[in-house]
Parts: C-alpha cells; sequence; structure tokens
C-alpha cells in the first residue's frame, strides 16, 4: 500500500481539461485544482451548446415540437422521443395500438445498443486502446442502416407519432434484425475475450472512481452509473411502461460502484437489449400502427404531467405543464447525463487526472443533453 | 407503505391543514388558481406522481429533510412562471431507487418581484446545478447557495429567458 495522500493547499495550481479535449468527448470544460498529479478540487463548466429547448417548446405546438427530442442525446435519440410520445399520450388520453408499442420498444433498444456501442469504443479508445472502436462502429453501423431503413434517419430519429409511428416495419428489417441478433451476441463474445479480460483495462478500471449509493442519492444518478453502485434501479422494470412488462430480461447490477462495474453493467445491458429485440420480434402482433382516429391537433388538458422513461444514460423525465393550449405552457427536460456528471466533481477529488479521465468516460456522457 | 408513512410526516407540517386529503384536486379547477397549501393525493396514473407538496418557502427546509431521510433521491428541480398570479413557483421532483414506487412533487411559491428561496443544496448536494439553472432561466435567487453562477447561460447573462414577459 502506498502512502495516504496529503494535499498541500497552498501548493496547487488550475489545470482547464477542455472545452475542446479529445476525452471530454464534446464540449465540456473541468477546472481542476491540481496538487502535482492529484485533483484537489474541481469545477466542471458546463452549457456550452445550450440551445435552450424548453423555451423552443413553449412556442411550438406538440408536434412541432417531436424533432427536438432526438436533438438532446443523439446517441439514443429514440427513447427520448419515446418518452415524449408518452407523456402527450398519456396527458390527452391517446390510445396506442400494440404493434406500434412493440415496433417502438424494439427500435428503443436497437437504438439502446447502438448508444452502448459507441461509448464502449469510445471509452476503450480513452483507455488507450484504439481497434475496439472500429470493430463497435462496424457492428453500430448495421444498426444504423436498419433503422435508416425504418425511420429515414440515421441519428436524428422522428419516427414516432402520437398515437402511433411513421411507417409500418417491413420483412426486411425484421429478417435484418434477426440477423443482427445473431452477429451481435458472436461480437459480443469477442469483446468479452479482448477487452474485458484483459488486464490492461482491469488494472486501469478496478477500483477507480468508486460512487457510493449515498453519492447516488444526493446527486440523484441514475442508469448504469447507479447500477454499478448496487442500486437496482430501471425504470423499465420499476415504473413498467409501453410493452416492457411483456418481455423477459434481467437488470445487471453490480455493486462494487467502481469504473469497472459500471462498464460491466453496460456491456450486459447490451445483451440484454437483444433479448428484448428478439422477444418483441416473436411477438410483433399484426395490425394497424396508428389508431383509427385521433385528434387533428393535439391538446392537453389543463394540468401538470410527469413522465419518466429509461434511456440510453439513465432516467429521462419529461414536465409538461399545460394550461389547455395547443403548445406547452412550461416543458421541463430531465436529463440523466445532467445529473450523473455533477457528482464528478465530489467523486474525482484526490483522484489522478489520468484516473478521473478513465472516471468520467464510464460516467458516459453526451454533452448536448446535458446542456439542452 | 413508504408513501403512508411520508405522508403521515408530510402532513405533521401543516398543523392547521387537518382537512381530508382530496384527491385529483387539480382535475376540476384551472391550473392558475390560486395556490393551496397542503399534501394532495394524485392518481399516478394521469399525473405522473403519487403526492403533491404544495408548501410556503420557510417549510421546504423541512420537507426536503423528510424526504431525503426517508431515501428519496433528486430528480430535479425547475420552475414555472405563473405570471397572471405574479407569482414564481419552484417545482422539486423527488423519486426512490427502490420497487416501492413513489414520486413525489414538491412546489413552492415566491412573488415575482422579488423571489426569493431557500436552497437545500445543504440536504441534496445535486441541487446545486438544479438551482443555478432555475436561476438561469427564472431569476429566483436560492438564498444561502455556495456558488450561484450562471450555469448554462453565459457568464455575462443578466436575462432570464423562461419568464413568460421575456422578449428576445
Amino acid at each position: 500500500m502506498s502512502e495516504p495522500i496529503v494535499l498541500q493547499p497552498d501548493e496547487t495550481f488550475i489545470l482547464n481539461v477542455g472545452p475542446q479535449h479529445p476525452a471530454t468527448h464534446g464540449v465540456l470544460r473541468v477546472k481542476m485544482t491540481m496538487d502535482g498529479e492529484f485533483i484537489y478540487n474541481a469545477e466542471t463548466v458546463i452549457g456550452y451548446i445550450h440551445r435552450m429547448h424548453e423555451k423552443m417548446a413553449e412556442n411550438r405546438t406538440y408536434a412541432q415540437y417531436m424533432p427536438n427530442l432526438s436533438r438532446l442525446d443523439y446517441l439514443s435519440a429514440m427513447a427520448y422521443c419515446h418518452g415524449y410520445v408518452l407523456a402527450v399520450e398519456k396527458a390527452a388520453s391517446i390510445e396506442v395500438p400494440e404493434r406500434a408499442e412493440y415496433i417502438r420498444a424494439i427500435t428503443v433498444e436497437m437504438n439502446r445498443i447502438s448508444s452502448h456501442l459507441v461509448w464502449f469504443g469510445a471509452f476503450v479508445m480513452d483507455l488507450g486502446g484504439f481497434s475496439p472502436l472500429m470493430y463497435a462502429f462496424d457492428d453500430r453501423e448495421q444498426i444504423l442502416d436498419l433503422l435508416e431503413a425504418v425511420t429515414g434517419s440515421r441519428l436524428t430519429y422522428c419516427y414516432f407519432r402520437f398515437g402511433g409511428l411513421y411507417n409500418d416495419v417491413d420483412d426486411d428489417f425484421i429478417e435484418g434484425t434477426r440477423r443482427f441478433i445473431k452477429r451481435m451476441r458472436k461480437s459480443l463474445k469477442m469483446y468479452h475475450k479482448l477487452v474485458t479480460t484483459n488486464v490492461i483495462l482491469m488494472k486501469r478500471l478496478i477500483g477507480i472512481g468508486p460512487v457510493s449509493v449515498d453519492l447516488c442519492q444526493r446527486y440523484g444518478a441514475t442508469g448504469p452509473v447507479a447500477r454499478g453502485s448496487g442500486i437496482n434501479y430501471d425504470v423499465r422494470r420499476n415504473e413498467p411502461y409501453s410493452v416492457y412488462p411483456e418481455f423477459d430480461f434481467d437488470i445487471p447490477v453490480y455493486n462494487e460502484g467502481d469504473s469497472f462495474a459500471r462498464y460491466k453493467v453496460r456491456m450486459e445491458e447490451m445483451e440484454q437489449s437483444l433479448r428484448i429485440i428478439e422477444q418483441g420480434l416473436d411477438k410483433l402482433p399484426d395490425g394497424p400502427v396508428n389508431p383509427e382516429k385521433k385528434p387533428k391537433t393535439i391538446k392537453l388538458p389543463a394540468g401538470d404531467y410527469y413522465t419518466a422513461v429509461e434511456a440510453g444514460r439513465g432516467s429521462f423525465g419529461i414536465r409538461i405543464v399545460s394550461d389547455g393550449d395547443k403548445s406547452p405552457y412550461r416543458l421541463k427536460l430531465r436529463s440523466p447525463t445532467y445529473s450523473n456528471m455533477h457528482l464528478f466533481d465530489e467523486a474525482c477529488r484526490g483522484m489522478l487526472i489520468a484516473d478521473a479521465l478513465a472516471f468520467m468516460g464510464s460516467l458516459d456522457l453526451v454533452i448536448p443533453e446535458m446542456d439542452r | 407503505m413508504i408513501i403512508e408513512t411520508v405522508k403521515d410526516k408530510l402532513r405533521d407540517l401543516f398543523p392547521a391543514a387537518a382537512e381530508p386529503a382530496v384527491t385529483e384536486h387539480q382535475a376540476e379547477k384551472p391550473e392558475t388558481a390560486e395556490a393551496e397549501i397542503g399534501v394532495f393525493d394524485c392518481s399516478y396514473a394521469k399525473r405522473g406522481y403519487h403526492l403533491d407538496v404544495r408548501l410556503a418557502p420557510d417549510q421546504l427546509l423541512s420537507a426536503v429533510g423528510i424526504l431525503f431521510d426517508h431515501g428519496f433521491f433528486i430528480e430535479s428541480i425547475t420552475g414555472v412562471d405563473w405570471i397572471k398570479d405574479g407569482q414564481l413557483e419552484a417545482v422539486y421532483d423527488f423519486c426512490r431507487y427502490d420497487f416501492d414506487l413513489c414520486r413525489i412533487v414538491v412546489r413552492t411559491r415566491t412573488p415575482r418581484a422579488n423571489p426569493i428561496l431557500p436552497t437545500i443544496t445543504g440536504i441534496y448536494s445535486g441541487a446545486s446545478w438544479h438551482e443555478r439553472e432555475t436561476h438561469d432561466f427564472f431569476g429566483i435567487v436560492f438564498e444561502g447557495h455556495p456558488h450561484l453562477i450562471p450555469l448554462l447561460l453565459p457568464e455575462d447573462a443578466d436575462f432570464h429567458p423562461l419568464l413568460k414577459d421575456f422578449k428576445a
């Protein structure tokens, strides 16, 4: 064991990480007060790409606001659109055909895998291994091609409609998805063999960046960050929505709370998402994907509504305050990365800077979602 | 059930309000009506939360303290500008990590002309960014906040874009 670190506040200097830095994966700045290689204090500065999505909501109708949702988290945009349509459907009491809900769940889970694949590649690249990124992007490309064929876009989807979908999936999509599931299972085995059990990766991650349950509670961390700290919280399970109760899947939870635990949670989540997609394709009912009649202009009854869904990075919540008009009186987006990143300031104190960047990668940041 | 325990504890904050719980109190009344004070049951299926706690600013810290002690985590803090009432409302969302599902919304109102609320960063450290954001967007001053500088807006911003009378 090495000697405990004694920090000397009078011998510190300021180090600026970002706003343009490869390890921050976007425009994020961390002002670190350093004592040599060790972090004495850190202050995260965000807001560089703040676009005021919440004000935009007040100037648009509910339908016009739909494209904004996929511009928050550009890696798992589908889940955000899902949360929004669920919120409006709940408040306006719009029935959704079963087939549409199944297709929503399938596409959301595919998008979750593609998001985790980007994280996997970029995270391992942060730690110095370049080639996994290439493999991960190759697999992700299969998903993007499949989703592009149905939704019409590769990243910023606007596929869901209030009460249904933009269009139905065809046989090509179903066959292609089944082929992809096979391929992805093989790739995951390879990733585990090449990366998970790699001793360099383990040494960089095990015991680094511990996040306690108390820290999660005080900062409101959700998603893989909470599940890596032994908190069995997943909105899909705790607060079932859509057709998720129909599926048999596990929520991976690890108790260590270190970066490796978060790594393992996400790797296993990809397997579970594959299970959901497979079951969804097996159970996919026939029928229409849009309701027979739905109101032309959506107006929500006056009141205040909250809806949460499990996005790629944690619990994404939408609060809509309506005054009965055709655009929201107030719309609040609760983004998971915002809370997950906030705990970084406190958790990274006393850490080596190289470890802190590994820790930051394990939080899986998407900056546009944080800045909104 | 945690909801019963918390409800009783929260009701203790309102000595005078011994009236029975009103279910779905908002459904009939328009949202802009004069804010009443108390703990209200809500239909989860319709609203997405179980309890709606409306309180005066000086009760905020004790209510939030009760929620912290019962293992709630903070989801978000935000504001709503009720310009017709001349009031700003701060909305605090809380939820739980376990399967005893309970979502609680705490709201409090402050005059629009001089919006001051106590900070809850002493209880939930994660409230810091949420309060800074609410300060950016609505100009609500969270008294006692250790670092109330703009978070999402530029550092020299002197406007509050989510106020209803904001003109770009």
